[in-house]
């Protein structure tokens, strides 16, 4: 059993496709990249995953268990968290208060510290940054509060929407090899990116969207040799 | 005019201000987290007199506070159940409409089960003591009304600043979806909201209408929009504005009426709105924005 099966999900926008019925698998433990360009739905999966807009058809399960159709703070509780596009951290709030809404769900106060202390660690700019407000972090600074918050709720599977994105090249690669500091210490990542050369590199598979089907699957270094893949997202001229 | 009559009217204009400030609070709540006006606010506030009157016809007066607060604070979760939780997702004009709509429903409902005669609001004789300094003079309700609510906007500060439920809405304030992320539930949220302003909406009912003796189905419109008034004047989303604009309407309302001027007591605060949004759209302690993109 995968940690997460997606089977022939469709998505709509009022009449429009959006997803026309994709089918993907995480395996537990595993870095999963879905690349593709603007439009393909690669959001639009996460979105849905996270229970925040409504599917059209087909499931989404996760350890055996139906997950549509469920609100999205089930959903978190489960272990399934979002990074969201465009960092979206809580600009009113502090460094520190936005990671402990990241613990929301948990009650017990010494892991809620526990956890602090491990996105210290992970991140230590944050903790020296802890009393400002989020709204006053650079953008390197913000991603990695989003993506030290969403660890905050312990997660089994983290999913990060373009985490990239905007981003300084040194910044880039600091956020993915902290991705996988996170996957080795037992988190599974679903990953998506347009900066597929990169996503590619850190995935142990990766599969490719084309306008709301999946049109290629493949291990990650696979990908990144395909010709096909070359031409279309990695910039290469024919 | 002597000093004593300007501190008397002071005092009068302080606990009216008191008032204005604790229902402003309600405008200011909901549009925070909602970016709604919630035009039915007042009419709340009016129907929490018609609850008092009737619950302290059968019970004595704590337990009949006790009921009055809780019905209306049922109501104001009600409503935003019924008639804005369905149009959350449209767009931002027809939950206002809704909201109108909800205003003049209560209104005509008041109108249609307790008439549009005056009922005298009953006496609560405790609230009406009598209390002398020098040559002031002032009920215990006109003393209890600022003091009441200054201890009841620090309880909601350390509520929104300090609590776990206060994070969450803030958060839900900036952006609902990452918060659904973050697994907070935000029809709670939206509900505590209501539930709060609600809840000073029917303490400031029960401390303005025993200074005033009498409800209408009309007697929420007026103060409703005065208080909506304040809230802009205090930069809406902001619960110390509010109150400190509250505070500023009723102090000057009624030293217009006391100099003689009460027919532009009412023109005077919309003079101030229309000010307002023309020199300082975000009014006095307006939301700061400093996000990065």
């Amino acid at each position: 059993m995968s940690l997460l099966e997606i089977r022939d999900l469709k998505v709509c926008y009022g009449g429009i496709v959006a997803l026309n019925g994709i089918s993907f698998d995480v395996e537990e433990h595993e870095i999963v990249t879905l690349i593709g360009a603007n439009g393909a739905g690669k959001s639009t999966t996460l979105r849905a995953i996270m229970g925040l807009i409504p599917i059209a058809g087909g499931t989404i399960m996760y350890r055996g268990e139906k997950l549509n159709g469920l609100d999205t703070q089930k959903i978190v509780g489960k272990g399934v968290v979002l990074v969201p596009e465009g960092r979206r951290v809580f600009p009113n709030l502090t460094t520190l208060e936005n990671l402990r809404l990241g613990a929301y769900l948990q009650k017990d106060k010494a892991v809620i510290e526990a956890n602090l202390e491990r996105v210290y660690g992970l991140f230590p700019r944050l903790k020296e940054r802890h009393w400002q407000h989020a709204g006053t972090l650079s953008g390197g600074e913000q991603q990695m509060l989003a993506v030290g918050r969403a660890l905050m709720a312990d997660p089994k599977l983290i999913m990060m929407d373009e985490p990239s994105l905007g981003l300084a090249p040194l910044v880039v690669k600091e956020i993915f090899s902290i991705i996988r500091k996170v996957n080795e210490a037992g988190v599974t990542v679903l990953l998506i990116e347009q900066n597929a050369n990169v996503a590619l590199k850190t995935a142990n598979r990766g599969y490719v969207l084309e306008t709301g089907t999946v049109s290629m699957t493949g291990p990650g270094r696979a990908l990144l040799e395909d010709e096909q893949i070359r031409v279309a997202y990695l910039g290469k001229t024919r | 005019m002597s000093i004593t009559t300007i501190l008397q009217h002071s005092l009068t204009g302080i606990s009216l201000g008191g008032a204005y400030g604790l229902i402003a609070i309600g405008y200011t709540l909901v549009y925070g987290i909602l970016r709604l006006i919630n035009f039915a606010h007042g009419d709340i506030f009016m129907m929490a007199g018609y609850f008092m009157i009737f619950s302290l016809a059968s019970f004595p007066w704590p337990i009949a506070i006790g009921i009055t607060l809780l019905i209306t604070v049922l109501m104001g979760i009600a409503i935003e159940r019924v008639a804005y939780k369905p149009l959350r997702s449209s767009p931002r004009m027809s939950i206002m409409i809704s909201a109108i709509g909800v205003s003049y429903l209560l209104q005509n409902l008041a109108t249609y089960l307790f008439t549009a005669i005056p009922r005298g609001y009953p006496e609560i004789p405790l609230l009406k003591r009598i209390f002398r300094v020098g040559e002031l003079s002032a009920s215990l309700v006109t003393l209890l009304t600022p003091v009441l609510t200054i201890v009841l906007v620090a309880l909601l500060m350390i509520l929104v600043n300090k609590t776990k439920t206060g994070m969450a809405m803030r958060a839900a304030s900036k952006d609902f979806e990452t918060a659904k992320l973050m697994g907070i539930n935000i029809n709670r949220v939206i509900t505590v909201t209501f539930a709060i302003g609600s809840l000073l909406a029917g303490i400031g009912s029960i401390l303005y209408f025993t200074d005033r003796m009498s409800v209408t189905p009309f007697s929420g419109t007026l103060p409703g929009l005065k208080c909506f008034v304040a809230a802009v004047f205090g930069g809406i989303g902001n619960i110390p504005g509010a109150v400190i604009g509250g505070f500023f309407i009723g102090i000057v309302e009624t030293l217009l009426v006391a100099l003689g001027y009460s027919t532009f007591s009412d023109a005077f605060t919309f003079v101030l709105l229309i000010v307002m949004l023309l020199v300082k759209p975000t009014g006095l302690f307006g939301e700061k924005t400093m996000e990065k993109v």
